[in-house]
């Protein structure tokens, strides 16, 4: 067996008085796809935003590839080659699909040797490439993203984990707002990615999903690890009563 | 792959109507600007018997007005692009106005001193020759006048930053909605200043000081020289740089920023001190024209400064404005402002016209966001 990518170790995080996490300790593989199901409030997000570096854990260690993550900032993570995916999008929808593909890492040039201005252009045509690459068409790259529908926003932002060559993509209910057709979209994109060695955590409400693209199930209940599954190895039945806690 | 991936969307097909609505709104404050030039030119000729603006002092005047109400808008269009507002800096116009004079007050008894202390700094020994040869005549007081005036400049300047830092700490660090935060700060540095001058007017007797704030290059007045510089400045640093993306991020969707590594709280914090800053270079720049400084220096122009970020396409949702409109939004009302009073109409109804302009910026912001809906979902 390969050594494990992402390894966390009794990870907790309070809010005040709520114990948003109490010891949650998992492995994740390169190439594979684990699975985080819990109810509202079980502390789906945040783990991942303890992971991201949203969100830093009073107690635990999570190490990726070798590397303790604890203090660092969202920035520092996202270079390691952690990229996280939100369900409310994380684009600015102001700014066009270049800029929100670069946004926090954009392409400068030097204006007459030493005037550091924007290369909107670039940015726009590397990202033109990238969406290219996965089959989807925005009608202006130069338009603001909050122009564009959610499917093709939901491609930019994977396109952006694809690009920065992310090793541990997250996704947080990355089919909530999506049509059937983007959610098969979606859904191909992990199954490619996971051939790519890429390891995935993956966020979802819908059973369906999470069978359909997991190797393995994590199940979270009031902050605590209720338990953790092959997906090959279990039922509806049981993740369902391991999210209730009665398991 | 599999071709229903292909979200092709064509470029949607526009009436002739929206099309014409979209050019309007886009470019609304251009034409609009324009219109009231030839409105008060025409209207000049007629009552008045003279040009409008074929005349040296007007544009002066015009000019100045603008400068006045751009220092205010400048650091406050960013801040508005971030979706924040900034209240208190029609009176850190008039902390950094009293200041200004307080400190040339301050510092002129001594100014030869000053100056003498100044040469020894930066030339050392071969300063001596320079001592003999303009001591007390009149280049020894220019000089010594200015080393005052730059101190004063640089002193309240910096003085000026310091409720900046006050405002962007309290909106990042502490959660307080700018609105009431920067509303806040407005009675503070009102308080301050009109503590400082002694609830009265502080008046300066400074030839350099005066020149600056009066004196013309080619006809040009220098304070607006330094406010095009300023614009000049300001248009790169939103247009062109990381800082400016990073703005309109904060303004778009604040947790994207957060998300992409943007530190958004020294970011606010640079922002309210930016605004700050160019408000202060407002009170300077009035101090030096009257050669006096008081409390109420930016009173009325804040009304103003807002009116002309959002005449220049910012939107209160934040996300939106650019440099090039706000001085467009400047002009505008810097033209009304003079105009009405060069065509002797009431002075009061300035006010009317420029509530007016608001909404009608307003109205069309509210248009603009309705066609984009359509181009977006058509």
């Amino acid at each position: 067996m390969t050594e494990p990518i992402l390894s966390a170790r009794g990870v907790s995080k309070r809010f005040g008085g709520v114990q948003a996490l109490k010891d949650v300790s998992f492995d994740l593989y390169p190439g594979e796809v684990l699975a985080l199901a819990g109810d509202n409030g079980a502390g789906k997000s945040t783990l991942i935003k303890a992971i991201s570096g949203v969100h830093h854990p009073e107690e635990g260690s999570i190490t990726f590839d070798g590397r303790d993550l604890s203090g660092l900032l969202p920035g520092a993570v996202r270079d390691l080659g952690i990229e996280t995916i939100y369900q409310d999008l994380a684009l600015a929808d102001n700014l066009d699909v270049g800029l929100n593909l670069f946004l926090g890492r954009e392409i400068v040039r030097h204006l007459l040797g030493f005037l550091p201005v924007l290369d909107r252009t670039k940015m726009r045509t590397e990202s033109a490439a990238i969406l290219q690459n996965l089959g989807i068409r925005v009608p202006d790259p130069t338009l603001p993203v909050g122009n564009l529908s959610g499917g093709q926003r939901q491609a930019i932002a994977i396109s952006r984990a694809i690009y920065w060559n992310a090793r541990l993509l997250i996704m947080d209910e990355p089919t909530a707002a999506l049509g059937v057709p983007e959610q098969r979209l979606v859904r191909d994109l992990i199954i490619r990615l996971r051939e790519r060695q890429v390891a995935i955590i993956y966020i979802s409400h819908n059973l369906n999903d999470i069978f359909a693209v997991s190797d393995r199930i994590l199940v979270l209940e009031r902050g605590r690890k209720a338990g953790e599954r092959k997906a090959s190895e279990t039922d509806d039945n049981e993740v369902v009563k391991l999210m209730m806690g009665s398991a | 792959m599999d071709d229903t991936y292909k979200q092709d969307k064509a470029t949607p097909q526009l009436s002739e109507s929206t099309r014409l609505l979209l050019i309007i709104t886009k470019a609304w404050s251009w034409v609009f600007l324009a219109l009231i030039l030839v409105f008060f030119e025409v209207w000049s000729q007629i009552e008045v018997g003279r040009s409008f603006l074929w005349s040296t002092y007007n544009l002066q005047s015009l000019g100045v007005a603008a400068v006045q109400i751009l220092m205010l808008a400048l650091g406050l269009t960013l801040v508005i692009v971030a979706s924040h507002i900034d209240l208190s800096i029609g009176f850190i116009t008039g902390l950094a106005a009293v200041m200004a004079a307080v400190l040339i007050r301050l510092l002129d008894p001594f100014t030869n001193d000053l100056y003498l202390i100044a040469l020894d700094m930066t030339l050392g020994a071969a300063a001596e020759p320079l001592k003999t040869m303009f001591l007390g005549d009149l280049l020894g007081v220019t000089v010594g006048q200015s080393v005052s005036v730059v101190i004063a400049i640089a002193g309240a300047a910096a003085i000026a930053m310091v409720p900046g830092l006050i405002n962007g700490w309290m909106v990042s660090k502490l959660k307080v909605p700018s609105f009431i935060g920067t509303l806040g700060m407005y009675g503070i540095a009102r308080g301050v200043a009109l503590l400082i001058a002694g609830g009265a007017t502080v008046s300066i007797q400074n030839d350099v000081a005066r020149d600056w704030g009066n004196g013309t290059h080619f006809e040009v007045p220098y304070i607006v020289v330094f406010a095009i510089l300023c614009a000049v400045a300001f248009h790169y640093l939103l247009s062109s740089t990381r800082f400016g993306v990073y703005t309109y991020a904060i303004g778009g969707n604040y947790q994207a920023a957060v998300r992409a590594g943007v530190r958004v709280d020294r970011h606010l914090i640079i922002l309210f001190m930016l605004s700050a800053l160019t408000a202060g270079f407002g009170g300077i720049i009035y101090t030096m024209r009257f050669s006096a400084g008081a409390a109420q220096a930016g009173e009325p122009i804040l009304l103003y400064a807002v009116a002309a970020v959002f005449i220049g396409g910012a939107s209160l949702t934040g996300g939106k404005g650019t440099v090039v409109g706000t001085v467009i939004g400047a002009l505008i009302i810097a033209v009304i402002q003079f105009g009405l009073v060069f065509i002797n109409v009431a002075p009061y109804w300035q006010f009317v016209a420029v509530g007016g302009v608001i909404i009608i910026a307003v109205l069309i912001d509210q248009s603009r966001s309705t066609i984009d809906r359509l181009r977006s979902t058509s």
